[in-house]
């Protein structure tokens, strides 16, 4: 190992490779700023620059910076205006903008930057000690243990959406995997639900139903009420203040330590990820928290703040393992940065280590080394990041709505996909309206292909669903999933004990 | 008549609102209608998985435990007991969360503003390639700042100026997106 890491540490300290995690950094952090424009859009871009430079150490290194870079910058959008970008910065928004909104959100701002260095680096350390070993655990899994896991992690979004919203977060989710089965999957060959339009054969874009879930609605709700955004105008009045008090750092040092290692361990897991990761590291937080404490997560609490940041930071360098190791991407992103190497030549897998040391060993020493360019330059800049708050919402507003039509437009460059934007916002803006959440919609959709693949994989194994009852690790999971659901449900409609109180 | 149709929704009295709002007509709220709407979503979907799918499937494939209705069915089955549990209200749910905004106070918000950006954003993903990128941007910019209350007109013609030419040249240029800058009958690539 000590060996690996010469290698990789005298790959990535070379100028060349050194510029490209700076470079990937910066580019990640500015565009992932924009609301609706996440790490995939950004890979997706940025792929015909890396494979132009030749070196896949160096491409890789460059696209994992703009990886970390892109989850960076959709928090901060999180917090000052509430679009996140990326799925895993949603939860990020539940605490991070009501202190914006308070006028905390120089704090926001510093407690997040903390966070997800502290959950990048402990990932990075976790990832260099535990791939070989964690790829073995990843191993055992089937197909039907996958499918069985992400019912869990579904069923997992919606019972956490707290009380009276449980059976509301069910049909989200499912409408969610309905939406992911539109347009002609890899699996079958067949297009299905197009309404017979060319412009649904390919299905609907993830990035057009994020930014529709929450781009459109939240900015249709400050053009509704002009108040919201003079309530940020305060708070960006305010954004001097970075520091955060002892008491403060006492509170979430704890948190951020248990969530750095729980989310790099779900982020391990192929399907999981850096969303799962960090909605079930605020749920968790929540339900153990002190109960004066626990009244104020969703209302601005520091430690609800930190508890996604790091989650979601250490998942995306656990997304790494299955990758580096196995071959098979944990998440979308991951996916495409297996695309990416493919088209560089590199076929990533248990040889990987052994035939091209240089590429993975460089490639966790660049975490390293991209955690620690984030916090030098992002702490220095946020009084600049947040100046975006002080631009009058007579530009503010035309400007956000414009970057949501182009983020939807580049990933497909058709229009037509832009009038499916506006036509599932105006839906998204009336769910949230009358209460639904809209993130287990968004989940779901992203999860609908993986679990459908999983599914129809176990199935053909078994030749029928009997693996439900005939895989005991399947059956546990699937018993786990059920009873997520119904006990808040049954706890919410008999009243005894409020568990899942928001 | 969609205005109306939300208005109608949003004009019902505080007192009669329960976790969302309330029809006065129907005696209904805004969750349960929206669940009875989306009913009707996973009717359509649920007839076309159990009806309309399978005889597209050739005969080889049907040998396969999985088809490609499998999922879809089960999907509709979840989604219609979800519906039923959303319509019965079966969980109590009696309160809002978050900081949404309160629809009862209906009057108090800018409901034609939004609608009008609405309208502008259909408007310029049907200009937008009739008119150019460059074009149809720079009207879009304006015309929702100014609808949105801005007065420095000239500033205002600059800014957008420059941002959508500057951003057509990131996305073109530097990313390599071919995006038609000049109205279609002008433009030479």
């Amino acid at each position: 190992m000590v060996e690996g890491l010469l290698i990789g540490l005298q790959t990535v300290l070379s100028i060349k490779n050194f510029l490209m995690v700076v470079g990937g950094c910066l580019i990640g952090t500015f565009i992932g700023m924009l609301p609706g424009l996440g790490p995939m859009s950004i890979i997706a871009i940025m792929i015909p620059v890396a494979i132009s430079i030749g070196d896949p150490s160096a491409a890789l290194i460059l696209l994992a910076g703009v990886y970390y870079g892109a989850i960076f910058g959709g928090s901060t959008s999180s917090i000052l205006i509430n679009a996140p970008g990326v799925a895993s910065t949603v939860a990020t928004s539940f605490d991070g903008y009501p202190l914006t909104r308070a006028g905390k959100a120089g704090k926001a701002l510093t407690v997040a930057a903390i966070a997800s260095f502290v959950g990048g680096t402990v990932g990075a350390i976790l990832l260099l000690f535990f791939a070989p070993a964690l790829a073995s655990v990843a191993l055992l899994f089937h197909s039907a243990e996958y499918f069985a896991l992400m019912v869990v992690g579904l069923s997992a979004i919606a019972a956490f959406a707290g009380s009276g919203q449980v059976t509301k977060a069910l049909l989200m989710t499912v409408m969610g995997l309905m939406l992911a089965t539109v347009g002609e999957g890899a699996q079958f060959n067949l297009p299905r639900f197009t309404m017979g339009l060319m412009d649904l054969q390919s299905g609907i874009g993830f990035i057009t139903l994020a930014m529709a879930m929450f781009a459109i609605p939240e900015t249709l709700f400050l053009v509704l009420d002009p108040s919201r955004s003079d309530k940020s105008g305060e708070g960006s009045s305010k954004i001097k203040d970075l520091r955060i008090t002892k008491e403060e750092a006492k509170q979430i040092a704890p948190v951020i330590a248990r969530q750095s290692i729980q989310g790099f361990l779900i982020g391990v897991m192929p399907g999981a990820g850096a969303t799962i990761a960090s909605f079930l590291g605020y749920a968790v937080e929540r339900n153990i928290a002190k109960p004066s404490d626990r009244d104020l997560f969703g209302k601005g609490s520091v430690k609800g703040l930190a508890a996604p940041e790091s989650a979601n930071n250490a998942a995306c360098t656990g997304s790494f393992v299955p990758l580096l190791t196995l071959g098979i991407p944990g998440s979308g992103t991951t996916a495409i940065l297996l695309g990416a190497l493919i088209a560089l030549n590199v076929s990533p897998g248990p040889r990987l280590m052994q035939d091209q040391p240089e590429i993975f060993w460089s490639v966790i020493i660049s975490m390293y080394i991209g955690n620690v360019v984030l916090l030098i330059l992002n702490l220095p800049l946020i009084p600049y990041i947040a100046k975006v708050l002080t631009v009058p919402r007579t530009f503010l507003i035309p400007f956000i709505l414009f970057f949501t039509l182009m983020g939807a437009y580049i990933g497909q460059n058709n229009p037509t996909e832009l009038l499916f934007l506006v036509g599932l916002g105006v839906l998204a803006t009336i769910l949230r309206l009358a209460s639904f959440p809209l993130a287990p919609l968004l989940i779901g959709f992203i999860l609908g292909p993986m679990l459908e693949n999983n599914f129809s994989r176990a199935s053909q194994l078994y030749d029928g669903v009997s693996f439900v009852w005939e895989r005991p690790m399947t059956t546990v999971l699937l018993a786990i999933a059920v009873l997520l659901i119904v006990l808040p449900s049954l706890k919410s409609r008999f009243g005894k004990v409020k568990f899942f109180d928001v | 008549m969609w205005e109306k149709t939300c208005i109608t929704l949003l004009t019902a009295h505080p007192a009669d609102r329960l976790g969302g709002l309330k029809l006065r007509s129907g005696g209904m709220n805004i969750e349960k209608a929206i669940a009875l709407f989306l009913a009707l979503v996973l009717a359509v979907y649920s007839y076309t998985a159990f009806f309309e799918m399978d005889y597209l499937l050739p005969p080889i494939l049907q040998r396969n435990p999985v088809w490609p209705s499998t999922f879809p069915k089960i999907l509709s089955v979840m989604g219609l007991i979800a519906c039923a549990l959303v319509f019965l209200n079966i969980e109590k749910s009696e309160k809002q969360v978050g900081d949404d905004l309160d629809i009862s106070n209906w009057r108090a918000y800018k409901i034609i503003h939004a609608f009008s950006l609405i309208f502008g954003m259909v408007v310029y993903a049907l200009v937008l390639r009739p008119l150019g990128f460059i074009g149809a941007t720079f009207i879009f910019l304006f015309a929702s700042s100014l609808l949105l209350g801005e007065k420095r007109y000239v500033l205002l013609a600059i800014i957008c100026l420059i941002s959508s030419l500057s951003i057509w040249y990131l996305v073109d240029d530097v990313l390599g997106i071919y995006m038609s800058p000049l109205p279609s009958w002008l433009s030479t690539r």
